[in-house]
């Protein structure tokens, strides 16, 4: 009993500590934020019916000549590196816009993108946007052009869902099917990550290189992601992501509008990236324990039998 | 008794000898974790001022901490301890990293303060403490004016005079 | 040559050659421990095991890690946590072994200290312990170098920096220490080295020596009864029961194997559960001279005296703040090392039994927890003055502690008349 006794002196000392340390410190220096906002609330909401065709025409009329459409076979007018020097940014492909972004936020981002990327801090004194804002543009053909991305989107991954489909049914193996399915699934969620993040941020360990150098208008280099799901951890990113303002007040990293599903998948991408062995450690762990478990029996055991003999 | 103080005696000089190579070895070693010589000469960074755009802070790095580079507009008071003077223009030459925890504080251009997001300090142009908690003004990195350049790292006269006025 | 007869098994055959017989009776079957002891006498075992570990551990991350600026971080965080066979469990145990070796070693510490054991005829167990607990933590603060992440770097930065603060030579051992006037390559290669060789052997060179300083006095119980282990070995050897100690194997190492297991299974639950501590997630970004993370805080072991260091944070007449905080930080490294002398009472004796020094033991150990947590907290508002604080309070119980030793000593002896 008293070495029990000593033991819980120790264990309440020691968890005094642990509990400053850890728990104490960091709800101090991460201030607890409001969680993720996925209804983009602070952006105006507008009820306006639109319609494909229309939208399809306002893209062709006000978009393509920046930007691509690769699954609709429309090609980007510039190559990569002529875009990234004209506009300090390459102009994103739109192929998965419709199923990636919020839609309120799509919206808000047409009319004025540094507003909805709250980015405005970062275009002053003549500095622009280098996607020009549509606040002229009527409700109607900004909700027809949402309804287009998302019919663009949607025909995309049907399209993707069917070929995967004809792919698992080529073998009759169902752990071969499991790992074509598992595979296709982490390349969507690299495609969400590159679309989302791999424009303006690196990620080594995933052989992703940015595909704009972003440093002259945003002012400062992105970090690259390869270890961000470590370093920060998926409480942070999961309401950083969504506003990173919350966080870092005044960064340059503008908030990107995804959905709840394509920030989920983003996430995940990185934790595939920085935290590639998660699945093997927790499931290696039991069978770790379990035998340390069983070392405490027999040497306890052990222990008793030896000490019988000078007690 | 001669041959045993003779004996003592040729021990001491054996020990003594051998301690002289002791420290000349020690020096040895201590010279291989000297700076080498390809560090010092990156040492001295060499800048030329000249085309600085008053008002906009540029940020160069030497021996591997920022260093800012501020070139006063006219409504910058001077200030003769610390601002470095090349002809007509005057500027303020400091390493960037607050005196509190070492934090890199930002130029604010509208309101011309020197800020510190980590915990809130704030300088003026000549990058002395105007609030919170440093304890005292950037410092100046030791630097020598030839023509419109300036050699940081290198003590010139200049820098020498602002050290006895500080 | 002495003479060698012809050997009947292996066991023989060596023993004529290297006494096997009698190097056993020595160091292990007639190597006597007292046996009212609770387990918190394993923990120097335990100790040696985790340091074990360590080495295992460290040898197999040594074969993959890179030591350069360029690469270290990535041959940490790709090489290692990604791609080699198992290197994660490997980057893990050694991570965690190195923080939870600090709170073994402090158990075992104030384990020393609330029985008394650093006393009249013990004082070189104490202090071959110190000089180990010196070498483990320089061997803790060049291996955090080592991956190269923003802790690792800023760290190496602060620490170095308290260099600076020797008068007349300071500015100069700073750049001599890092090799270079800012913390780079050459800072990391040597402390590199430092890491994987010349501080791990001087470790075992210490531990040998540590070992080799209980043999005289003996090994304290809990009662801290002055034992006669020559006539309790002959009483051992007629009847174990009624002995007062017992052989290091297999009476001793029985307990110690038993209390080490329990340790495992706690050891082994943070390396896969609860390694954050251990591993702190800013080290993973890496390193930038250019970008001061937030917060700079070292491991937890050495915030209690990190708080000291700048627990003084303004000037008292013609002292810097800084100076008198690294006055005050020397002072609290250089003076657990005088424990057996700050404490005038001769009796051994466990702390609670002795009526100033029980009062003594559980302040000093609230005030280190105090320090501990402030010395992670941002300095600021009334952090800075608590800080401050439980800064004096350190250094006054150390000041008291030989007046309050004394008085104790008169008083038992006066109750004893």
């Amino acid at each position: 009993m008293k070495e029990l006794k000593i033991l819980a002196v120790i264990v309440v000392f020691t968890g005094i500590t642990y509990w400053g340390v850890e728990p104490l410190a960091h709800s101090i220096f991460h201030p607890h934020v409001a969680p993720a906002d996925f209804k983009f609330a602070d952006l105006d909401r507008f009820e306006a019916e639109g319609t494909v065709a229309n939208g399809k025409s306002q893209v062709e009329m006000n978009c393509i000549a920046c930007h691509g459409i690769e699954s609709e076979g429309i090609v980007a007018p510039m190559d990569k590196q002529t875009a990234n020097m004209s506009y300090g940014v390459v102009p994103p492909d739109l192929s998965l816009a419709g199923a990636i972004y919020d839609e309120t936020f799509l919206a808000g981002f047409i009319k004025n993108p540094a507003k909805a990327t709250k980015t405005e801090h970062k275009f002053t004194g003549g500095k622009m946007h280098p996607m020009p804002g549509y606040d002229w543009m009527s409700n109607e053909d900004i909700a027809s052009i949402i309804a287009y991305l998302k019919e663009v989107s949607t025909k995309k991954l049907e399209k993707e869902a069917l070929e995967l489909k004809a792919e698992m049914n080529s073998t009759q193996d169902s752990t071969e099917q499991e790992a074509i399915k598992k595979a296709a699934e982490k390349a969507h969620r690299k495609e969400v990550f590159e679309n989302a993040c791999g424009r303006c941020h690196d990620m080594k360990y995933a052989k992703i290189e940015a595909t704009s150098d972003v440093s002259n208008y945003m002012g400062s280099t992105p970090p690259d992601l390869s270890m961000m799901i470590i370093a920060r951890g998926e409480k942070y990113l999961t309401t950083f992501i969504n506003d990173p303002q919350k966080h870092l007040h005044g960064t340059a990293m503008p908030r990107v509008g995804l959905n709840e599903n394509a920030q989920k998948a983003v996430i995940k991408y990185m934790e595939e990236t920085g935290d590639s062995k998660k699945e093997e450690r927790e499931a290696l762990a039991p069978w770790v324990l379990g035998f340390l478990g069983i070392m405490v029996i027999l040497s306890f055991l052990w222990k008793k039998e030896v000490w019988s003999e000078v007690k | 008794m001669a041959d045993k103080s003779r004996r003592a005696f040729m021990g001491k000089v054996l020990g003594a000898t051998a301690g002289v190579g002791a420290v000349a070895s020690l020096y040895a070693m201590k010279r291989t974790w000297d700076p080498l010589p390809s560090v010092i000469s990156a040492g001295f960074t060499t800048v030329d001022l000249s085309p600085l755009e008053a008002g906009k802070l540029s940020v160069i790095k030497w021996r591997g901490k920022p260093v800012f580079l501020l070139k006063h507009t006219s409504d910058i008071t001077t200030d003769e301890a610390r601002d470095i003077v090349i002809g007509e223009d005057r500027y303020t030459v400091v390493i960037g990293l607050c005196t509190h925890l070492g934090c890199i504080p930002e130029w604010r251009e509208n309101d011309k303060i020197f800020h510190c997001a980590c915990h809130g300090g704030q300088y003026d142009p000549h990058a002395r403490q105007t609030f919170g908690p440093p304890p005292r003004p950037l410092d100046i990195p030791p630097f020598s004016i030839s023509g419109k350049t300036i050699t940081l790292g290198d003590e010139g006269p200049e820098y020498k005079k602002m050290l006895t006025m500080a | 040559m002495a003479h060698f007869p012809k050997a009947h098994g292996v066991g023989e055959w060596l023993d004529h050659r290297l006494n096997i017989t009698a190097l056993k009776k020595v160091m292990m079957t007639e190597y006597w421990i007292p046996k009212d002891i609770n387990f918190l006498w394993a923990m120097g075992m335990i100790l040696a095991f985790t340091f074990k570990i360590l080495l295992i551990s460290g040898i197999f991350l040594l074969m993959y890690y890179k030591p350069d600026v360029n690469a270290a971080f990535d041959s940490v965080n790709y090489t290692i946590m990604q791609e080699v066979g198992y290197g994660w469990l490997f980057r893990h145990i050694h991570a965690v072994g190195a923080s939870v070796i600090f709170l073994v070693i402090y158990i075992h510490m104030f384990t020393g200290i609330y029985y008394g054991s650093y006393k009249k005829g013990r004082e070189m167990i104490w202090l071959s312990g110190m000089l180990l607990l010196i070498l483990f933590s320089a061997e803790a603060f060049s291996g955090y170098m080592l991956p190269w992440g923003q802790m690792s770097y800023w760290a190496a930065y602060v620490i170095t920096n308290i260099f600076g603060g020797i008068p007349l030579i300071g500015d100069e051992l700073v750049v001599w220490i890092r090799g270079n006037f800012y913390v780079a390559d050459a800072t990391l290669t040597r402390f590199f080295m430092l890491h994987v060789l010349l501080v791990p052997l001087a470790i075992m060179g210490g531990i040998a020596f540590h070992f080799y300083t209980l043999r005289i006095p003996h090994v304290n119980n809990q009662t801290g009864e002055d034992i006669d282990f020559g006539k309790e070995a002959e009483k051992y050897k007629e009847n174990p029961k009624r002995s007062k100690i017992i052989p290091f194997w297999p009476v001793f190492m029985a307990k110690d194997v038993f209390v080490l297991s329990v340790f495992l299974l706690f050891f082994f639950y943070l390396v896969f559960y609860n390694y954050g501590f251990a591993m702190d997630p800013v080290n993973f970004d890496p390193a930038n001279g250019l970008k001061t993370p937030a917060h700079i805080y070292p491991e937890w072991y050495f915030l209690w005296s990190y708080e000291v260091l700048r627990g003084f944070f303004f000037d008292i007449g013609p002292l810097k703040a800084a100076d008198i905080g690294l006055l005050a930080f020397g002072f609290a490294q250089a003076i657990l090392l005088f424990m057996p002398w700050l404490d005038r009472s001769p009796t051994v004796a466990p702390a609670n039994q002795r009526p100033y020094f029980r009062y003594w033991f559980w302040i000093m150990i609230v005030v280190l927890i105090v320090l501990t947590i402030y010395g992670k907290l941002p300095p600021t508002g009334t952090n800075a003055w608590i800080g401050f604080a439980s800064s004096i309070a350190f250094i006054v119980m150390f000041a008291i502690l030989p007046v309050i030793t004394e008085k104790e000593a008169r008083t038992v002896a006066g109750g004893k008349k």
